[in-house]
């Protein structure tokens, strides 16, 4: 059955507290979750308490803060800053997002920072990835084609058709939406989860692929992509304002208008 | 444990290169249910607080006795096909979800006879 509670090895324990400096006149206290697989014991929530006056505005500069000053195990991905990598992606607040982008005062109160849901955890908010990536590669993100490309020059598009691209291909395969699926954490081992389907649909709409029909034909399967029962959590919680449930609606679509 | 690589646990058995099919037929139940349902408020509401020989009358009418039987086969086609979508989601134990599902099907399959049997008994009784 789907697992709606925590075995007993991840229950979240209360963790340690770190004040903010003495002095401090806007002070936001950061709740993160924290597991170190060589610890052996349970996951724990630490809470930081930071000056914000003495801090840059993303939830990131908070997290690089910490780990430069007041805790240097505490373990993250991050690389671009700047919403272009992917690598910063967790559940601030409640929600799943790029911690690079998400400006510090969008929240009231404290802010809770965790891992991806329902994903394996490597350490602290750094999930396991591996089948998300795998599944990406599963529907063969690259242009596959018959005809040989001219001689002279590239594969050739019209304003028209390169504008079918748009809305697809600024995703950064950060992961934010398929991690926030339901559908995906009761199903993770064949559904193949909206960042995925957005992805297959960026080479369904790209008008210099020759293989749109065999695509379809790898994805029409119940699990693959009729998994998706239009939850929406994916299009609330893209970093990147995408729109992964409407084009896992268009592929349906296709599928349905060759039938 | 197993070695097996992660692609080759995501391509699994492949693609089954159906549900479309599924797809499709619940949204086109759900959308012949549309005004079956609503004719059928409207119809029980008319015969609000009416006697039992008034609403056998009424079953009797073919104007009413077919949009029922329609009915019951619209509902229990689109119950078992979204029945099965809630099993495929929840239920993992491979075991128990063909199970599940079979009895589900069986389950629909049998009311739907039933209701269709029951309204063509009084249509055609008498």
């Amino acid at each position: 059955m789907a697992e709606f509670t925590l075995p007993a090895n991840s229950r979240i324990g209360k963790g340690k507290d770190y004040p903010a400096p003495a002095g401090a006149k806007r002070v936001k206290t950061f709740r993160i979750y924290r597991w170190d697989p060589d610890s052996g014991e349970n996951p724990r929530v630490d809470s930081f308490g930071i000056d914000l006056d003495d801090c840059g505005p993303m939830v990131l500069d908070a997290l690089i803060k910490i780990k430069n000053e007041i805790d240097s195990t505490l373990t993250f991905r991050r690389s671009c800053r700047e919403g272009v990598c992917g690598s910063c992606a967790m559940n601030v607040g409640g929600t799943n997002t790029l911690s690079c982008i998400k400006a510090i005062d969008d929240f009231k109160g404290d802010i809770g920072i965790y891992p991806l849901p329902h994903m394996d955890v490597v350490k602290d908010l750094v999930p396991d990835l591996k089948r998300a990536y795998a599944q990406y590669a599963s529907v063969e993100p690259w242009l596959k084609t018959e005809t040989p490309p001219p001689p002279d020059r590239e594969r050739l598009q019209s304003p028209e058709e390169r504008a079918r691209l748009d809305g697809l291909w600024e995703c950064v395969l950060c992961f934010c939406c398929t991690t926030a699926c339901p559908s995906y954490w009761w199903n993770p081992e064949r559904y193949l989860g909206p960042a995925t389907l957005l992805q297959a649909h960026r080479w369904i709409s790209d008008s210099r692929d020759e293989h749109t029909g065999e695509r379809l034909d790898e994805l029409e399967d119940p699990f693959r992509l009729y998994r998706c029962h239009t939850i929406m959590n994916c299009t609330n919680t893209c970093p990147k304002n995408l729109n992964p449930a409407k084009a896992i609606g268009e592929i349906k679509g296709l599928i349905a208008q060759r039938r | 444990m197993s070695l097996r690589s992660e692609l080759g646990r995501v391509r699994g058995l492949g693609s089954a290169r159906e549900g479309a099919g599924h797809w499709w037929t619940q949204r086109m139940t759900a959308v012949a249910l549309v005004p079956l349902v609503i004719w059928l408020v409207v119809q029980l509401a008319v015969h609000a607080g009416a006697d039992h020989a008034a609403v056998v009358a009424w079953l009797r009418d073919p104007l009413t006795a077919i949009p029922m039987v329609l009915l019951i086969a619209a509902t229990f086609w689109h119950g078992g096909l979204g029945l099965q979508v809630v099993i495929e989601d929840y239920v993992h134990t491979r075991w128990l979800r063909v199970a599940s599902i079979a009895l589900t099907k069986f389950a629909a399959a049998s009311l739907a006879v039933i209701g269709a049997f029951s309204v063509l008994k009084i249509a055609f009784s008498g």
